[in-house]
């Protein structure tokens, strides 16, 4: 079990280097569906050996990938719109709602 | 022998995963690493199948491999006239970046390793999706109900942010 644990720890840890590094708005969702996969890891694989009397892990895993859809969709629009206003998506150029 | 080849095959996949999953947050030009990303998600789907999960694998194939990663390579190509190759695709955050990532790597192997856990040695019931499709509809309907307002939400809200002004 440590095992795959430990895979979706790294493969968290990878999405969150992405996530602080990227500069392409689209790199950052990318970043994202990579930490989704890592907590939905995490989420079958206790599911098998912690409570496998029913399949609740893998419920909570199936509506994890459908919010992550939904988040997809949205923050691609976003994203459109943003390249359509200021004809980039470099997040360090768009700070209309910084101070 | 099962177990030594599962074992094989969970190496094998998490290779697969570690390696492409760099490339996907470091790639200079985003459409491969959007090809990469798709690499990725296939192999977390051999790894629910080796955790017998074998609905969520094909939920994996068919919702991660099969629309987001096609609506990020629409995004990629319709905003990709300013992404240059020679443009650098990082900021200038990447040792911090390193240094968040080791930190919590450290601290979740750490964790990880110091826990006991209270491991229940027993197979999963029989017939996955047939399961999944009777929790769904019994215990967790409700959820499942609001999951469906949510991506309708979803849908209206990405037309209205994504159609031109006055329009």
């Amino acid at each position: 079990m440590l095992q795959y644990l430990a895979l979706a720890a790294i493969l968290f840890a990878i999405g969150i280097f992405g996530v602080l590094t990227r500069r392409n708005a689209i790199g950052i969702l990318m970043s994202l569906e990579l930490m989704f996969n890592a907590a939905n890891i995490n989420l079958v694989t206790f599911n098998k050996y912690i409570g496998p009397d029913n399949l609740t892990g893998q419920i909570f895993a199936t509506f994890v990938i459908v919010i992550a859809a939904a988040e997809a969709v949205v923050g691609l629009a976003i994203v459109l719109l943003l390249y359509r206003n200021w004809r980039g998506i470099d997040v360090d150029n768009i700070n209309l709602m910084k101070w | 022998m099962e177990a030594n080849a599962s074992q094989l095959v969970f190496y094998l996949l998490s290779f697969i995963i570690i390696i492409s999953s760099i490339y996907v947050v470091t790639l200079r030009n985003i459409f491969h690493s959007a090809l990469f990303l798709i690499l990725t998600l296939f192999a977390v789907a051999g790894i629910y199948i080796l955790l017998n999960a074998e609905f969520l694998a094909a939920v994996q194939v068919l919702i991660y491999v099969g629309a987001i990663s096609i609506l990020i390579i629409f995004a990629i190509m319709l905003t990709s006239q300013l992404a240059s190759k020679k443009i650098s695709q990082s900021n200038e955050q990447v040792m911090i970046g390193v240094f968040v990532c080791a930190g919590f790597l450290l601290a979740s192997l750490g964790s990880l390793a110091n826990t006991v856990w209270r491991i229940v040695d027993k197979p999963l019931p029989e017939n996955n999706t047939l399961t999944i499709g009777k929790l769904l509809m019994n215990e967790y309907v409700l959820p499942f109900e609001v999951v469906s307002v949510v991506l309708l939400a979803a849908l209206i809200g990405a037309v209205v942010l994504a159609r031109k002004e006055g329009a």
